[in-house]
């Protein structure tokens, strides 16, 4: 297993350049390009600005406010979650001509799709930062510094769930079925468009066990919430949590290695 | 030092049945054991255990039927997918002309395409850009590298994707099948290219059915033959032998046919029951029997060198045409004919005892006549031969048209009908190699030795 992470690292320019036909070939043709990547986090804010502040004001407590920028903080990790999951889990078959023909580590191309997915993350940061200073929302400077932290564990999260689904979807099929439900119900078990403190404390222990939970409160304490960052302990706790679904992801995904070019 | 060894590598692929195909995950929780249901119904050895090394700097070819696992193990390798048992070393950069332009991208432009197949192959980006020149210059598709390549046709994807792979500058090259990318140009810039390799001491493995490509380019050939090897050494010696066989099936099937044929006719049973007329015009005449059976011929063997009937012959071996007649009353008159015709119809020779000077004949009861031919001379095809008994004056006993069939092979595909022993000599500013004398020993000019 180590032997083959060392072979993906040899490959990162390949990792790198098949991120960057990515993006390129995604916007290729349109008019727009690369701005779509930041039209669509903004109409997403902007509709959520209106549903929450025209059409059902004061659904929320006074701290969330504006709510729609709090709803924000959370949507836009989650996209990068959910799309880099749902994308993986078929990009083994999708891509399937190329494992059987090529000689390369498959693991490159979940990794590819996850990492084009935190570039599309990070195009909608602008926009989130604009807007965070639009409302005035008052930032701790020290907070930023855990920013990449929270961006650093959720993607060895990430990655370590891609990779462990599209080498399972290989051989069943409906994973990607079972994935978009689930991702369904995920979206809605983690406090992204209602705060952790709204509810209530039994079903809190159960939110708890949600590593996206921590992760979704943490870009929200470092971005939205006032005052300093409080909740790095269990962010390191989610932090060494994924580091063990990366390594059991790559394992899994390294056993399943030489059944892919037959299977897909 | 070998740079490819391969020692006893078994595939076996699975087969799943009906069932498997529509099992989900669901069904093989509910079954017990996602990985119990992870089993095969049923499988199937692509590879029966192979084994062979390939010399660092040689060209090897792989030659075999469709399905006798050549495209299976050069995947192995290549190191897509891994053997069931046994070991595959391959010793140096390996790169595979396996499939042209994989992975090419139709939305994005030549240029980034070539970058990112050269890196699949195992490049960096800087190596890659030091090759891009050569490569896009050996594709002769500059002025279109910048264009996105779903608007490359067929030919220039392939001319592509080619010059990238050849372009790795492998230490092992493994090709299938894939030589007829381009036009005549193209395929002599690609043959060049191989040459090349083969000159800086590279390994070259070619997996073809252009059996011509393996005897000129390979310094080793191997037959693959239901997962097994069959046979390997001189790649001449292993083409012809392969030729051999595959022209043996195909006269095993002409003997199926032939024996269906004399049978349908009545040959060989002891009496025969009906006739077919005569046709009115011999020129016309499809097979078929006819005759007053006066004289029979109950039996017609074309015997080989060992004298065991067979039905395939190389071109210069020996053949003899064993008869056997019964005369059902005593005949004072008999001639004993023979002709051979190729597939066009072409008389190729035709004798008989009369024409040859037979001055008395006469026979009763039964009796065996062998005509002897020291050498087939003929070009490689599919022939037939016509027997027959009859009177002097032309009136049959016993006229079998066109019912036996025989096959020559040669290795060599000469046209015409007649292939006399001969041979090439060169002299004075002349050279000319390869060409000399007639390759294989039955075809050795006797003069000579």
């Amino acid at each position: 297993m180590l032997l083959s992470l060392r072979h993906v690292v040899r490959y990162r320019g390949l990792v790198a350049s098949l991120v960057a036909r990515e993006l390129k070939a995604r916007y290729r043709g349109s008019v727009l390009g690369f701005f779509w990547s930041f039209v669509n986090p903004l109409l997403l804010l902007l509709v959520y600005t209106f549903v929450f502040t025209v059409v059902l004001p004061g659904a929320h407590p006074s701290e969330l406010e504006p709510f729609a920028l709090f709803m924000f903080c959370g949507i836009l990790p989650w996209t990068w979650f959910s799309s880099s999951l749902l994308e993986s889990s078929t990009v083994l078959i999708t891509s399937g001509n190329l494992i059987r023909k090529v000689l390369f580590p498959a693991e490159v191309l979940p990794i590819v799709t996850v990492l084009a997915g935190s570039v599309h993350f990070c195009l909608g940061l602008p926009i989130l930062a604009a807007f965070l200073l639009y409302y005035r929302v008052p930032v701790t400077p020290t907070d930023l510094l855990w920013f990449p932290v929270v961006v650093l564990v959720q993607l060895t999260l990430t990655l370590g769930l891609a990779l462990l689904l599209s080498a399972l979807t290989v051989h069943f099929r409906d994973v990607r079925d079972l994935l978009s439900n689930l991702l369904t119900l995920w979206f809605f078990g983690t406090p992204i468009i209602y705060a952790l403190s709204q509810v209530p404390p039994q079903v809190r222990q159960i939110l708890n066990l949600n590593p996206m939970t921590h992760l979704v409160v943490s870009y929200q304490e470092v971005l939205f919430t006032p005052g300093p960052f409080t909740r790095w302990l269990p962010l390191l706790a989610v932090g060494a949590g994924s580091l063990f679904v990366f390594i059991v992801g790559y394992f899994v995904f390294d056993r399943l290695r030489d059944t892919l070019a037959e299977e897909v | 030092m070998n740079a490819i060894d391969v020692q006893d590598v078994r595939k076996t692929y699975r087969r799943y049945g009906r069932r498997r195909q529509f099992a989900t995950l669901k069904s093989a929780l509910l079954s017990g054991g996602a990985l119990r249901d992870l089993r095969p119904d049923e499988t199937f050895d692509a590879l029966k255990g192979v084994s062979f090394g390939i010399a660092a700097g040689s060209t090897f070819g792989i030659v075999g039927r469709n399905g006798s696992g050549k495209s299976s193990l050069l995947k192995l390798v290549a190191g897509i997918g891994r053997p069931t048992s046994g070991t595959v070393v391959v010793r140096g950069r390996v790169s595979a002309l396996i499939e042209l332009g994989a992975g090419f991208h139709p939305e994005i432009s030549g240029r980034d395409n070539v970058y990112i197949n050269g890196m699949m192959l195992g490049l960096t980006r800087r190596e890659m850009a030091a090759r891009f020149d050569a490569i896009v210059s050996f594709a002769e598709l500059e002025d279109f590298i910048d264009a996105p390549v779903k608007t490359y046709s067929s030919g220039m994807y392939m001319r592509l994707g080619f010059a990238v792979a050849i372009h790795v500058d492998p230490d092992v090259l493994l090709v299938d099948e894939v030589l007829a990318v381009g036009d005549e140009a193209f395929t002599h810039k690609c043959l060049d290219k191989f040459a090349e390799f083969r000159r800086r001491g590279r390994t070259v493995l070619l997996v073809t059915h252009s059996l011509d490509l393996v005897t000129r380019f390979c310094d080793q050939a191997l037959w693959l033959d239901g997962g097994l090897v069959r046979m390997q050494g001189d790649p001449r010696r292993i083409i012809d032998a392969y030729l051999l066989d595959v022209a043996g099936a195909e006269g095993r099937a002409l003997a199926a046919t032939a024996s269906d044929a004399a049978s349908r006719e009545g040959v060989g049973r002891a009496a025969s029951a009906a006739a077919t007329d005569e046709p009115s015009d011999m020129s016309k005449a499809v097979e078929g029997r006819w005759g007053s059976k006066e004289v029979e011929i109950v039996a017609v063997d074309l015997l080989a060198r060992d004298r065991q009937p067979a039905h395939l012959f190389r071109s210069g071996d020996p053949v003899e045409i064993r008869l056997r007649l019964r005369a059902h009353r005593h005949v004072t008159d008999l001639v004993v004919g023979v002709g051979i015709f190729n597939a066009d119809g072409v008389c190729c020779y035709g004798t008989n005892t009369h024409i040859e000077g037979a001055t008395s004949a006469e026979m009763s009861g039964d009796g065996e006549v062998s005509f002897a031919i020291d050498r087939l001379d003929l070009v490689d095809g599919t022939y037939k031969v016509d027997v027959a008994v009859h009177r002097t004056n032309g009136v049959p006993y016993d006229y079998h048209r066109l019912l036996y069939t025989l096959r020559v092979v040669s290795s060599s595909k000469e046209t015409g009908i007649f292939r006399p022993p001969h041979r090439w000599d060169f002299s004075g500013g002349i050279t000319i190699v390869g060409v000399g004398s007639s390759r294989n020993g039955a075809t050795q000019d006797p003069t000579r030795s």
